[in-house]
């Protein structure tokens, strides 16, 4: 832990460029101007926010939507629960090639052929909507995760609670908001910490589909930190990338703590 | 009797190979996954039987991830590559730092026979540093049926306004045919290898003799301004994620009326067993429009030794075979005269079955023989590389400059804006490498 840290620290204060070896001169801090002064820096960092609230924004409204339906028992049950986590077990990348290929191409993917088949033009998703289609790649990658975490804790839900509510008169919906929704606090929570430091490195998806374009439209922060590092082959700025990473992934878990270790107080 | 001298026999057999594989040295090639290299690897039991004392082990990778490899291989010295498959950009800088070991080959291997553009571009100060597997240049692709039909007629030079003339009559979407693909997907071997020979022929350039980018010049705005507005009118949707393989694949399922790309595309279009149109397909050299100057690209795929090699010796022996008169004979027999990897050799084009086979290899030669990596710009260039400047900083440029440029082919920018944003970064990168103030 401290000694690539210190290695970072240490490759982020000298100009180090793989194409030119044998120099590395003390710059200060002038890898972190260059690093934040990008052009791609500003759009990666909003794609980065961006893309992390509406995540999971997007899981948790409907994994509890999906996890509420599946709850009660009916026929099949077994096997829709399975197909429902079945795409969390998709890799990374063949989930974004799958969805770029089968899904979303322009001429031959199977959006496509629907909205033709309704006499629409095709929508160019990858092109126009670049950061939306990966919005919607993630969301359905971790949409079983949030679904399975829902499920597994509605089933601890006190059925008698429920039962004395119904007597009492209370609504379908007024049970919802006054029993199921508290009880599901602590798993949003849960939900929300975990893909929040599993989506700030979302990176296969990028790379696969859009390259982070066009422009910078797609690009988020470790994109970003991957063209300097390793299409620039510029060792310094990189490393200074990472270090802001470590930064923002801090800011982040300060924040969440606060806001989680609250919750899981009560 | 019989039965026990069979098992002596094979018991010796089995002892001697395991002796000879212990003793055997051991070469790790770095190759790229294109189709010749593939092939490169299942010929290469040939060497192997040939040379028992040396075993090759592949390591296979796309483009990009093999230059990410062996960029940082060779620049940390780390030793894991015997020899390595490098194109004409790296080749210059990495000879010139001496992270290559010079190849030498005897008289066999017939230097002069290399074709003179390759060879310069694989040379530093005359010493060749790696030896061309294959090479190639940009033409232009087309459908003749379709161009025909269209009552247009392909000139063997075609200039940009009259390929976009045929375009516009070859296009028809609802047939799923699209009248011009382009490579539009970002990245500086991707989009930008093609879109600086578009600018070079409009008589643009990277940088003036003071190293001062020229990306918001005229030649630029007009060759970029032409570029998005032929594939927005005439070019396949989704072409911003569009490079080579894409654009093969669609051209082999008959969905582009014309392609300008690399040479090496015209083996596998014309490949009947690829391609649904490999009859139809004619070729032209690729279009013109200020200037023939830089027009078409020249690229070689080459093999080189790190000069950390441990092996270069075993290593000076594969890349002989792999790059010699005999191996292009070998593919010739074992897989097919279309199929020879090209570009690199005179003897290639002479040989009569060559000929017959590739209906392409005049176009082919012309395109390679005209492109001129010293002298590729209309105003006089300090760089060497038609479609690249070969210097250390262009990596980052052209991958900065490739991004602005799939912005402005989608619409998400103007052409003016994302060449004013190229500029800036351009400038940045080349102040940060100290070329100016």
């Amino acid at each position: 832990m401290i000694v690539p840290l210190a290695m970072t620290l240490y490759f982020s204060s000298v100009r180090y460029n793989l194409m030119q070896p044998g120099e590395h001169a003390f710059v200060g801090l002038e890898n972190f101007e260059y690093f934040v002064t990008d052009p791609g820096f500003g759009p990666a960092v909003a794609n980065t926010l961006l893309l992390l609230g509406s995540v999971i924004a997007a899981t948790v409204v409907l994994g509890i939507g999906l996890a509420l339906l599946v709850h009660e028992p009916f026929p099949g049950r077994g096997i829709v629960r399975v197909l429902l986590i079945s795409p969390f077990f998709v890799m990374p990348t063949v989930n974004a090639l799958l969805w770029k290929h089968m899904m979303m191409n322009p001429i031959y993917g199977v959006l496509a052929q629907l909205w033709r088949f309704f006499g629409a033009t095709p929508v160019d998703w990858l092109t126009e909507h670049p950061l939306f289609s990966v919005i919607v790649m993630i969301s359905w990658q971790w949409l079983p995760f949030a679904c399975l975490i829902f499920i597994t804790s509605l089933q601890s839900l006190d059925r008698e609670q429920l039962e004395a509510a119904r007597m009492d008169g209370a609504n379908a919906l007024q049970r919802c908001w006054y029993l199921v929704l508290p009880h599901l606090a602590r798993p949003v929570a849960v939900v929300v910490m975990i893909e929040m430091i599993f989506l700030m490195s979302v990176f296969a998806e990028i790379y696969t589909t859009t390259g982070g374009g066009p422009g910078h439209a797609s690009t988020n922060v470790a994109f970003l930190i991957y063209t300097q590092a390793l299409l620039s082959f510029d060792v310094g700025v990189a490393s200074a990338g990472a270090l802001f990473a470590v930064l923002l992934a801090n800011v982040a878990a300060v924040f969440l703590i606060r806001l989680i270790g609250k919750n899981l107080d009560r | 009797m019989k039965q026990l001298n069979l098992c002596l026999a094979l018991a010796v057999a089995a002892a001697a190979t395991t002796t000879s594989a212990g003793a055997a040295t051991e070469l790790v090639v770095a190759t790229v996954n294109n189709g010749h290299m593939i092939e490169m690897q299942k010929l290469s039991r040939h060497f192997e039987q040939a040379h028992p004392d040396i075993k090759l082990k592949w390591v296979t990778l796309e483009e990009g991830v093999l230059r990410q490899r062996v960029t940082t291989d060779i620049a940390t010295k780390g030793g894991q590559f015997d020899i390595m498959t490098i194109g004409m950009y790296e080749t210059p800088i990495w000879g010139k730092k001496g992270w290559l070991k010079e190849l030498k080959p005897d008289a066999s291997y017939d230097l002069d026979d290399l074709l003179p553009a390759i060879r310069a571009g694989l040379s530093v100060d005359g010493k060749l540093y790696a030896a061309p597997f294959y090479g190639e240049s940009s033409m232009t692709m087309y459908r003749a049926d379709l161009v025909k039909k269209a009552g247009a007629t392909m000139p063997e030079q075609p200039s940009w306004e009259q390929l976009r003339d045929i375009a516009a009559k070859v296009h028809d979407p609802k047939a799923g045919v699209y009248g011009m693909c382009l490579r539009g997907k970002p990245g500086w071997g991707d989009n930008m290898a093609f879109l600086s020979t578009m600018v070079n022929t409009f008589g643009g350039q990277w940088f003036d003799m003071q190293w001062k980018p020229q990306l918001t010049s005229k030649p630029w705005k007009d060759a970029v301004g032409f570029y998005v507005d032929v594939l927005k009118k005439y070019g396949p949707p989704g072409a911003s994620a569009n490079s080579f393989n894409e654009n093969l694949a669609l051209f082999n399922e008959g969905k582009c009326g014309m392609w300008i790309d690399a040479t090496i595309a015209a083996s596998f279009v014309s490949d009947a067993k690829q391609s649904k149109v490999a009859d139809k397909v004619a070729f032209a050299q690729a279009p013109t429009a200020v200037t023939p100057k830089g027009a078409n690209w020249l690229w070689a795929w080459a093999l080189a030794i790190p000069a950390s090699s441990q092996k270069a010796e075993a290593a000076q022996k594969f890349i002989h075979w792999a790059t010699s008169k005999d191996y292009v004979k070998l593919v010739g027999k074992e897989v097919g005269w279309a199929n020879v990897p090209t570009g690199t050799r005179k003897s290639t084009y002479a040989m009569p079955e060559f000929q017959q086979a590739a209906k392409f290899a005049q176009a082919e030669l012309k395109a390679i023989s005209t492109a001129n990596p010293t002298d590729s710009t209309l105003p006089k260039s300090p760089y060497v590389g038609v479609q690249f400047a070969a210097i250390p900083e262009f990596q980052a440029i052209g991958v900065a400059v490739g991004q602005q440029m799939s912005a402005a082919l989608s619409g998400r920018v103007s052409v003016d804006q994302a060449l004013t944003a190229s500029q800036t970064a351009a400038e940045r990168e080349m102040r940060r490498a100290g070329y100016y103030k």
